[in-house]
């Protein structure tokens, strides 16, 4: 078994194991998403969800009365990706910080790049106009398998 | 109401099943879909961290949700349900509620 690049520590909190390219990423990709986030752009749409499905009505009111919130959760957590990119170690309220950011990416690019259960692990070709963000989708997808394994072990 | 990403709720001890058993509960649930980007072990380990669900019951209703479309993952008031879904939309998954 491959050894783990994000490991709990022994006297509490998580070791990162991950290059400089990948912290790079890490540190530019939430920047963008929160430019993009309150904005109406339809790659945003799996983020807000109707909470009463077809009750557009009783959905509308769900949001005006939870979306400020949530909106706010999305930001800090992108913001404290970035902010610990480069950082060492992170505490366990950090990684669960992680682990919301890095989907809440995967979500929107998976849904501007129309990912489906046939294109998961797919590899873009050289001349693909979306090439880095299929890149970047796969990889935080690899990340996100290793922030998931790192706090199931504490669970 | 305030939604927290990181503060997780204390543990379930209600299970979906048990709507159906008991006709005295509450008739609202919490479904979650099934979508194409999360991830299997993502969405067992939201369920777990959310509701406090064991390894075995939490991977039972993700793959549920991943071979049937969907699952019921909790079940209560209308108010306890919208605060359940708010949650899990705050960590992306695609849930709904609904009067059983």
């Amino acid at each position: 078994m491959a050894r783990r690049r994000i490991a709990r520590r022994r006297g509490g909190g998580y070791r990162l194991r991950l290059t400089p390219p990948e912290r790079e990423l890490l540190a530019a990709l939430p920047g963008q998403l929160i430019e993009l986030l309150g904005t109406d752009d339809p790659s945003l749409r799996r983020l807000a969800p109707p909470a009463y499905g077809e009750d557009q009505r009783a959905s509308a009111d769900y949001a005006e009365m939870v979306h400020g919130d949530l909106l706010e959760g999305r930001r800090e957590a992108l913001s404290t990706l970035a902010r610990t990119a480069a950082a060492e170690t992170l505490t366990e309220d950090e990684l669960g910080s992680w682990l919301t950011a890095t989907n809440d990416l995967r979500l929107v690019l998976g849904t501007r790049l129309g990912v489906t259960e046939d294109t998961q692990g797919l590899m873009p070709s050289h001349d693909d106009p979306q090439a880095s963000e299929w890149i970047a989708y796969n990889y935080l997808s690899w990340l996100q398998e290793e922030v998931v394994a790192a706090l199931s072990d504490a669970l | 109401m305030p939604v927290s990403r990181t503060i997780e709720a204390p543990a379930e001890t209600e299970t979906p099943e048990g709507v159906e058993e008991h006709q005295h509960d509450p008739p609202w649930v919490v479904l979650v879909w099934n979508d194409p980007i999360n991830l299997m072990s993502y969405v067992a380990l939201i369920f777990r961290r959310l509701f406090g669900y064991s390894e075995a019951k939490a991977n039972q209703l993700m793959l549920q949700v991943h071979e049937e479309g969907k699952a019921v993952v909790a079940s209560g008031s209308r108010e306890k349900c919208e605060f359940d879904v708010a949650r899990l939309h705050a960590h992306g998954l695609w849930a709904t509620l609904r009067q059983d």
